[in-house]
């Protein structure tokens, strides 16, 4: 395949660090946004800009019609059956929150199982736990193989006819294994339970069809696929939407309001409550457009070849852990020996190259893992080989820097 | 490529000091204390005797990088033998001097700290060379309310 060549889309990847020109290797934490995101966003609120919803002016009728048009962009980009089905969030922590609230409060009785797994971020691992301790429901793990994937097995043996719901991460922030979110939602179906998918890792790097996968709910954000902060999307099947109550209440959500009581707009809005992200929602579409243009599919190609590039380059070097299964997607935790990721991350920095270093916001599986903290490089569609020979070249410099101590 | 950058950071005796760190280790007796920095997963335990306002003993374990650990070190080390007074003014210092303002030494006896200088420049890191400090100051107070 011929390697994307697409940096010169990203006016800040042009820009030198430290004195040295950037390699960006942390678009698992944000991506960055392509010139024609910002430009969405500018053109937006220089011309466009107005409440949405409401009174009866041209410019308002423009942000409606902005707003709207966004939320079917994202319909059709994960292929979802109807655009009242794509609620705006602020992020996918939000859009896991409310299905937390909404959900559980309906569907949750105690004693019945909430079904995880210990590779969940934390914003899909502490709502669940609230919600235990609200209804009296059951934590459940499925247990990890030896290489930080799901088997077969220890699916079926953890999801049983007591499970009512499991929330998963489609793709680990961490491990970079992908999970068969197929599999795991016909068998949950067959038990009775409803599916969350945590897609914050997966949408950005691969082609998402929620109606393929079959789940009942998928969460993810903007700010990773090269859209804006403040901007994401819950998908749910209506079927569960249409029966949930909203969590916020306020302006915009509403239809008929008395002193004493009101009621309100079906779906989406009832789950919008307040003046909605309506420049996010721009922005999140243009970063759609973006990735279509390119195509998901040589995104993930790409993505995949600097994976195995750099693994190959690793593996080449002394005393280096990686962590998770060899089937992964655009990422690597590691550590090198004797070195702390933070030092490691420091002295990558010196040479303009930024990863992550720290708990990843996983601290179970940090536990699991038997660290503290490790460090994560992650690829996008705009790095390039260069980038790879860049970050071994620094991994190098850590290495020699802190042998010479050691 | 050259290490000056980073030498600023990694001084010898901040090395040394992770590579071989004082007062590692738990006390029976005094105080206990631990404090972790969440954004990354650091985690110090600090043991301390405090008696007639001096402390005796000062120990810690933990997990961290090299900045965080060496600067429990010689944070140990300094405070060792000192008034809680001192001890308190000394954690004054080491604070203005991490966000890289002028103070005056007063006289007080600095040990090692002053190595850690470096860290100022390294904002990302001030966190890390700050976690010990924190958790002595939170010590002492906790002696104050027993």
């Amino acid at each position: 395949m011929t390697p994307l060549d697409v940096k010169q889309d990203f006016p800040i990847l042009t820009q030198t660090v430290n004195n040295h020109p950037l390699v960006y290797l942390d678009s698992a934490a944000t991506a960055q946004k392509p010139q024609m995101v910002i430009d969405a966003i500018e053109t937006y609120y220089k011309y466009d800009n107005a409440n949405v919803h409401r009174g009866v002016h041209t410019l308002g009728q423009r942000a409606t019609d902005a707003y709207e048009g966004a939320r079917e962009t994202v319909q059709q980009f994960i292929n979802a059956p109807h655009s009242k089905e794509i609620i705006f969030t602020r992020g996918t922590t939000q859009a896991i929150n409310i299905v937390a609230r909404s959900y559980s409060e309906k569907f949750i009785q105690p004693g019945d199982e909430i079904v995880l797994t210990p590779m969940e971020h934390h914003s899909n691992l502490l709502p669940w736990q609230q919600v235990a301790k609200r209804t009296g429901a059951l934590l459940k793990f499925i247990p990890l193989e030896k290489d930080g994937t799901l088997s077969e097995t220890a699916v079926k043996q953890t999801i049983t006819d007591k499970t009512k719901l499991v929330a998963i991460t489609h793709v680990s922030n961490v491990l970079g294994t992908i999970n068969p979110i197929k599999e795991i939602t016909t068998y949950a179906h067959e038990m009775g339970a409803v599916v969350l998918v945590d897609g914050a890792q997966a949408v950005p790097h691969m082609k998402v069809d929620v109606q393929a996968l079959d789940c009942d709910f998928y969460a993810f954000s903007g700010h990773k696929m090269c859209g804006p902060t403040g901007i994401g999307v819950l998908y749910g099947k209506k079927q569960w939407l249409n029966q949930m109550d909203p969590v916020e209440y306020g302006g915009e959500m509403i239809d008929f309001v008395e002193l004493t009581d009101a009621t309100w707009k079906e779906l989406p809005w009832k789950f919008e409550g307040g003046t909605p992200i309506i420049a996010g929602a721009v922005g999140l579409q243009a970063a759609i457009k973006y990735l279509e243009n390119i195509g998901l599919d040589k995104i993930t190609a790409h993505e995949k070849m600097l994976t195995d590039y750099a693994m190959e380059q690793l593996k080449q070097l002394d005393g280096v852990d990686i962590y998770g299964p060899t089937e992964r997607c655009g990422l690597i935790t590691f550590n090198l020996k004797d070195v702390h990721p933070h030092d490691t991350a420091t002295v990558l920095d010196s040479y303009g190259v930024a990863v992550r270093a720290g708990h990843h916001c996983c601290q179970p599986l940090m536990k699991w893992l038997n660290v503290t903290a490790t460090a994560r490089a992650s690829f996008y569609l705009y790095n390039t080989i260069e980038d790879v020979d860049r970050f071994i070249d620094g991994l190098k410099q850590a290495k020699e820097f802190f042998g010479d101590v050691f | 490529m050259s290490f000056n950058n980073l030498d600023t950071l990694y001084r010898q005796v901040i090395m040394d000091h992770y590579k071989n760190p004082r007062n590692k280790g738990t006390l029976n007796e005094g105080l206990t204390l631990e404090m972790n920095n969440p954004t990354c997963g650091d985690r110090i335990q600090l043991h301390f005797i405090i008696e007639g306002e001096v402390v005796i003993d000062a120990k810690f374990e933990g997990e961290g990088c090299s900045i965080s650990l060496a600067s429990a070190s010689m944070m140990t080390q300094v405070v060792k033998g000192k008034s809680v007074e001192e001890a308190l003014k000394l954690s004054q210092y080491f604070s203005n001097m991490m966000l890289g303002k002028e103070t005056d030494s007063d006289d007080l006896e600095l040990g090692d700290i002053e190595a850690l200088q470096g860290v100022q420049k390294f904002p990302a890191r001030i966190k890390c060379a700050t976690l010990a400090w924190k958790a002595m100051e939170k010590a002492i107070d906790q002696e104050d309310e027993m």
